[in-house]
């Protein structure tokens, strides 16, 4: 990865870490869908920067941009209006220790990948360390909230961190990984908005604390 | 990435494609070296067994697409057959490499001739039931569940055929688990019956398990090797029991050896009934390939492991088939009488092993031959009787044994097939039954000649009673469901199966008589396994007493007994024949209630047998000075399951009650507990 | 050659005498004068000029029982030594068909049983088939404890080994086996005290109740089916317990008739003086006999 364009991939990595903020911070459901969204045209613009141009890379652009960036904002939307909710009311992480956790793990993440055993080449990027800290991200969010709809945008972070990990993998990687990694995705949320179909329904809101109503006693 | 295939060594050699490229018409030269090299044939069966399903899953018109996969899974066993005949009479073998980019090592095949024996059977039934589901299971009155049923069929041969193929421990798990699933979906067809989804549970859990110990097994041969490749016959130095005893009881629950064949009944009993075929007649002779397979890595082996397999597969044979003497369910007791067969081939595999600790390559010769003839023999009519109970379930509606009755008027041809597949199953001469009980039976007498301590021939008092109660219970299904005057409306209404269901099972019971008229011919497929797997077993010259006393008296036997019938037949009509009802003692008005049911049948025997058959008997308090009418009825139990190992679980249960603590519902912190240890994982490394 | 048709003339013509001597010793027991030594054959000629009565319940199994019976028995007759003369077959294992031959004809017989519907033959079939479980054990053992002493598995050559010399030799281990053999002989051929061949009372029966149905020729070829194989279970024990030989065949020969005549009168002696077991004596009378057997081939062994 020593290309020219690298500077260019490490900017958008700083990117994607602003973003991780931005959905660790707000609280309005929209804003935050549209900011994975975001985040998930950028890393889809990644590997073509990283690797050199062939028709199966192009592929995978397009699909991954066209997925993540296009088709599964459009279907939590879509939720969203169903359910008819605009915001995350009392989450259980409040939003000012979110973004204070949120900096902390990132600081960890540095710290963290400093210990790693790379190759000497992927050694001073930034893949290793936006990685692991969007995925930590992903895991506050996934704690952190109420709504289930916040918990597949968790679920969608946390995707785009192990996304960015893959990009380590540039000479090693084989379609069939990228593929089955998005075929994941796709199923992951297709699952979850039937969960959330039938969470709605049977609690008439979308809660997940009152999911604790269905242990077995 | 792409699945290649490649063809690394073996014999006969391909024919070079320069060579035939000059020969013959350029269209022709790949047809050429195809037809030139059987092993390529078994290849492209196996490849046509696994998709003969998968045109019935897309084509709009289901009965097509059944056909087609009967006529697929024909075309996939007229290939593969005479290869594998060819192949082992001829002594090839074939190595091939599979170009998966999995991290597990190179994914070899090899074709050796254990592996092309135990592929026999699996060709053979797959291509039996195929023909017999588009009659017993057709798409027309089975839309919903035919297409995944013909699928996972063809998916279920084709891994098991890739089980038998596979020399990289972790490809051969990978397809025993596509093997294990396949089963589990085709087990669960009917599953909006209870019954069917708990056998379902059992069997997963029980499968699982297996495969557990297998896993532990292959590590260990990894450890002991360092590769996931299988070490070649004799070759691994080390002599580990650990290894024999995981592959003990992950093989042997899947072979269903006592105590690990819980699953056994009611997954058969529940299945459909050539899925029943499939499964006993051939996915039990998986484990048995298995235990040979591990056997064989070995150069040296201890005397336990064969006196361990010898008495365990005794034993399994005995309590099987008492047990079975006391099922009125049709399918359990085929189900019982399979795990009698394959501890017969245990004990046979035992004695192999015995004879090879002690050096006595008689015993190697006459343990392995009974133990692989016997496997042949299984595969061939215990899936013609499943066939028969199916027939008997498209009659009647039901498996109750208790509910049929005079069925051989109905159903003549289904009859006497069913006759000649209980006199084989009985091991009774001329059928082939006989001829491998007869191969065991001449290990153990020899054991009384030779050796000291002949403790290996207390073996065939034990045999003669494992036969002695099969036969009973045979009596009783053949008499129960054929003989006799209907027991209820169904019975007396049955029908005779179409062609479809009859012509598969008559194939197998001809077959079944050619491997006692003609044991030759088996033995000729038996023989070049023994000294691979065994290469003691070629110190022994051979069967002992010429076969064709064997074909002479069985075929003498047939022929006076069929002149001595048509003579007496024309005799009594020529003299006067009358007709009447039965006499009996002279009851005046008998009714078909009256007669003995399968239960009372095997009521006597259960009797003596009481702690090994456990019967539940319900029946309601009689009340009051005139009682209404009450129901009793009387249900066989496994014993093992409910007497042994439900209570273990249940105490199990109560002692982990404990944790139910953690289990709090609040989805959130689980998500904790995850990041928490990812966390810690993460600030461990150093 | 000759001693082969003498053998199948001795096989095919004598086994209804058997009965015939049984029958007078009971008689004589019992202070009658009772029937002819000849009446079964008479009997049998009877029997075969006689019409049928067909079940309507029945199929073609009801017929082909008697009939598959009596040519496994036949078979089963080619392979035992009468004496001491080979028998007309004889290989390597022939003692394991021998036996699986008689349960052959079992499987058949009881098959016909179950045939007519009737409640009283089935009670004779679950009987029977229960019965003989517990009886073949036994039965291997002795050929178990056979093969161990002549070291040969085939009956000519196993049952030729027994001399005088072996009884002197191992009398105690033999005496203990003829005991078993002794009880599976009148278990397997339904004689007192497992069976009653002369009344048809439910308590009793256990092969009468079998072929309650069965009538002309059919009943003949039961009738004779199991004089024969009383004949060769009864050769099998004559051979072991009267192992005398002459120097000439002849003699043999006649030895070997007089034996089975003397066992006759055995069997019948001990059907007067002994009464019907009840039912749940018989299983523990079959196990008594299998240890037994066991227990002479342990004193073999040892």
């Amino acid at each position: 990865m020593t290309s020219p364009l690298a500077s260019w991939a490490d900017q958008l990595l700083v990117l994607c870490l602003l973003l991780n903020f931005a959905v660790l911070g707000t609280s309005r459901l929209g804003f935050s869908v549209r900011a994975v969204a975001l985040q998930g045209v950028v890393l889809g613009v990644l590997p073509a920067l990283v690797h050199p141009f062939s028709w199966h890379v192009a592929a995978i652009v397009v699909s991954i941009v066209l997925v993540k960036g296009g088709v599964i904002p459009l279907l939590i939307i879509r939720a969203v209006k169903k359910a008819e909710i605009e915001r995350e009311f009392q989450p259980f992480i409040g939003y000012i220790p979110s973004l204070v956790l949120g900096a902390l793990f990132t600081a960890l993440a540095f710290v963290f990948a400093a210990r790693l055993p790379l190759a000497p080449e992927h050694a001073g990027l930034l893949v290793v360390p936006a990685s692991i800290a969007t995925l930590m991200c992903g895991f506050l969010v996934l704690m952190g909230r109420r709504k289930a709809i916040s918990q597949v945008l968790g679920y969608l972070l946390m995707e785009n961190g192990i996304f960015i990990f893959g990009l380590l993998l540039a000479d090693a990687m084989p379609v069939m990984v990228e593929a089955g990694a998005l075929l994941d995705l796709l199923v992951g949320v297709f699952v979850m908005g039937i969960v959330i179909n039938h969470i709605s329904r049977e609690f008439s809101s979308l809660d997940t604390s009152r999911l604790s109503a269905l242990r077995e006693e | 990435m792409c699945v290649e295939l490649c063809w690394i060594d073996g014999s006969p050699q391909p024919v070079p494609p320069a060579a035939s490229r000059s020969l013959v018409p350029k269209g022709k030269s790949m047809f050429h070296d195809m037809m030139a090299d059987p092993s390529l044939l078994v290849m492209i069966a196996t490849v046509l067994a696994a998709l003969s399903g998968v045109p019935g899953l897309v084509l709009r018109y289901p009965p097509l697409g059944q056909r087609l996969a009967a006529g697929t899974a024909c075309l996939a066993a007229l290939l593969a057959l005479p290869s594998l005949a060819y192949m082992l009479l001829t002594g090839a073998r074939a190595r091939y490499l599979l170009e998966l980019n999995l991290p597990f090592g190179a994914c070899e095949l090899a074709l050796d001739p254990l592996s092309l024996f135990f592929l026999i059977p699996i060709f053979l039934v797959f291509a039996a039931g195929a023909c017999y589901a588009t009659g017993y299971w057709p798409a027309r009155s089975h839309r919903h569940t035919e297409p995944s049923v013909t699928f996972f069929y063809g998916l279920l041969s084709a891994a098991m055929a890739m089980v038998v193929l596979s020399r990289n421990g972790a490809l051969f798990l990978i397809s025993w688990e596509v093997m294990a699933l396949s089963g589990y979906f085709l087990l669960v067809t009917e599953h909006e019956e209870a019954e069917v989804r708990s056998a379902g549970v059992v069997y997963l859990v029980a499968s699982h398990l297996g495969a557990a110990f297998l896993l532990f097994l292959f590590a260990q041969l990894k450890l002991a090797t360092g590769s996931f490749l299988f070490p070649a016959t004799g070759t691994l130095a080390v002599s580990s029991s650990l290894i024999f005893v995981a592959a003990l009881v992950g093989f042997g629950s899947k072979a269903g050896i006592m105590p690990l064949h819980v699953w056994l009944p009611s997954a058969h009993a529940n299945a459909p009934s050539h899925v029943s075929a499939l499964l006993s007649g051939v996915m039990l002779k998986m484990g048995i390939y298995g235990i040979l397979r591990v056997v064989s890595f070995f150069p040296e082996k201890p005397l336990w492991w064969g006196a361990l397999l010898l008495v365990a597969g005794l034993t399994s044979a005995l309590m099987g088939i008492c047990v079975a003497s006391a099922q009125k369910d049709v399918k359990r007791l085929l189900a019982y009488s399979s795990i009698e067969n394959l501890g017969i081939v245990a004990a046979g595999v035992g004695m192999a092993l015995i004879g090879q600790s002690v050096n006595s390559p008689r015993l190697v010769w006459l343990g392995l031959a009974g133990a692989l003839f016997h496997v042949l023999n299984h595969a061939l009519f215990k899936p013609l009787m499943f066939f028969a109970a199916g027939s008997l379930i498209h009659a009647t509606g039901t498996r109750d044994l208790d509910r049929m009755g005079g069925l051989a008027k109905r159903l003549p041809a289904s009859s006497l097939l069913t006759l000649a597949g209980s006199i084989a199953i009985c091991g009774l001469p001329p059928f082939n039954g006989f001829v491998s009980e007869l191969l065991l039976y001449l290990g153990f007498f020899g054991e009384a000649v030779d050796a000291p301590e002949p403790y290996v021939a207390l073996g065939a008092p034990v045999l003669a009673l494992v036969g002695g109660v099969a036969l009973l219970s045979f009596v009783k299904l053949f008499g129960s469901a054929f003989l006799g005057a209907p027991r209820s409306a169904e019975a007396a209404a049955g029908h005779e199966s179409p062609p479809s269901m009859l012509a598969p099972m008559a194939l197998l019971a001809l077959l079944c008589l050619a491997g006692g008229l003609f044991p030759q011919g088996f033995l000729a497929l038996v023989t070049p396994v023994l000294g691979s797997v065994f290469p003691q077993a070629k110190g022994y010259g051979g069967l002992s007493f010429n076969p064709l006393w064997l074909t002479a008296l069985g075929g003498a036997l047939i022929v006076t007994a069929a002149l001595l019938f048509f003579a007496l037949k024309e005799r009594a009509r020529g003299v006067c024949e009358e007709r009447g009802p039965t006499w009996g003692c002279g009851y005046l008005r008998p009714a078909p209630r009256m007669q003995y049911t399968a239960s009372s049948f095997g009521v006597f025997f259960g009797s003596l047998a009481a702690p090994l058959i456990r019967t539940r008997i319900k029946v309601a308090a009689l009340a009051g000075l005139a009682p209404a009418p009450v129901r009793l009825s009387y249900q066989p139990e496994e014993t093992i399951l409910y007497r042994v190992i439900v209570p273990v679980l249940e105490v199990a249960g109560i002692c982990f009650s404990w944790l139910r603590r953690l289990q709090h519902g609040e989805m959130q912190f689980y998500i904790l507990y995850i990041f928490a240890t990812l966390l810690l994982l993460m600030l461990w490394v150093r | 050659m000759l001693n082969t048709l003498l053998h199948m003339a001795l096989v095919l013509a004598m086994p209804p005498l058997l009965l015939g001597v049984i029958g007078k010793t009971k008689a004589a027991f019992a202070g009658r004068v009772g029937a002819p030594f000849l009446q079964p054959y008479y009997d049998l000629r009877r029997l075969f000029g006689k019409g049928v009565v067909i079940s309507d319940t029945t199929t073609w199994i009801f017929k082909a029982g008697p009939v598959a019976t009596l040519a496994a028995t036949l078979f089963a007759a080619l392979l035992i030594p009468l004496g001491r003369h080979p028998a007309p077959i004889s290989f390597h294992g022939d003692l394991i068909l021998f036996a699986y031959l008689f349960a052959l004809g079992r499987f058949f017989t009881t098959a016909a049983a179950l045939d007519t519907g009737s409640s009283f033959e089935g009670m004779g079939a679950a009987r029977e088939v229960t019965f003989s479980c517990l009886a073949e054990p036994t039965l291997f053992f002795a050929l178990i404890t056979l093969t161990r002493l002549s070291g040969a598995m085939s009956l000519t050559p196993m049952l030729a080994y027994v001399t005088p010399g072996l009884w002197a030799g191992t009398g105690a281990s033999l005496l203990l086996m003829l005991f078993g053999l002794f009880i599976v002989l009148l278990a397997e051929n339904c004689r007192i005290p497992f069976d009653d061949p002369n009344t048809h009372l439910e308590l009793t029966m256990i092969h009468e109740v079998m072929v309650l149905d069965h009538s002309g020729p059919y009943l003949g070829c039961i009738l004779y089916g199991a004089a024969l194989k009383l004949y060769l279970l009864g050769a099998f024990f004559v051979n072991i317990a009267i192992p005398f030989s002459t120097g000439n065949a002849l003699g043999d020969w006649v030895i070997f008739a007089l034996a089975m005549l003397a066992l006759a009168v055995g069997i019948g002696v001990v059907e007067s003086v002994m009464a019907r077991l009840r039912l749940i004596r018989v299983p523990q009378l079959l196990v008594a006999a299998a240890i037994l057997t066991a227990f002479s081939l342990v004193l073999v062994v040892r």
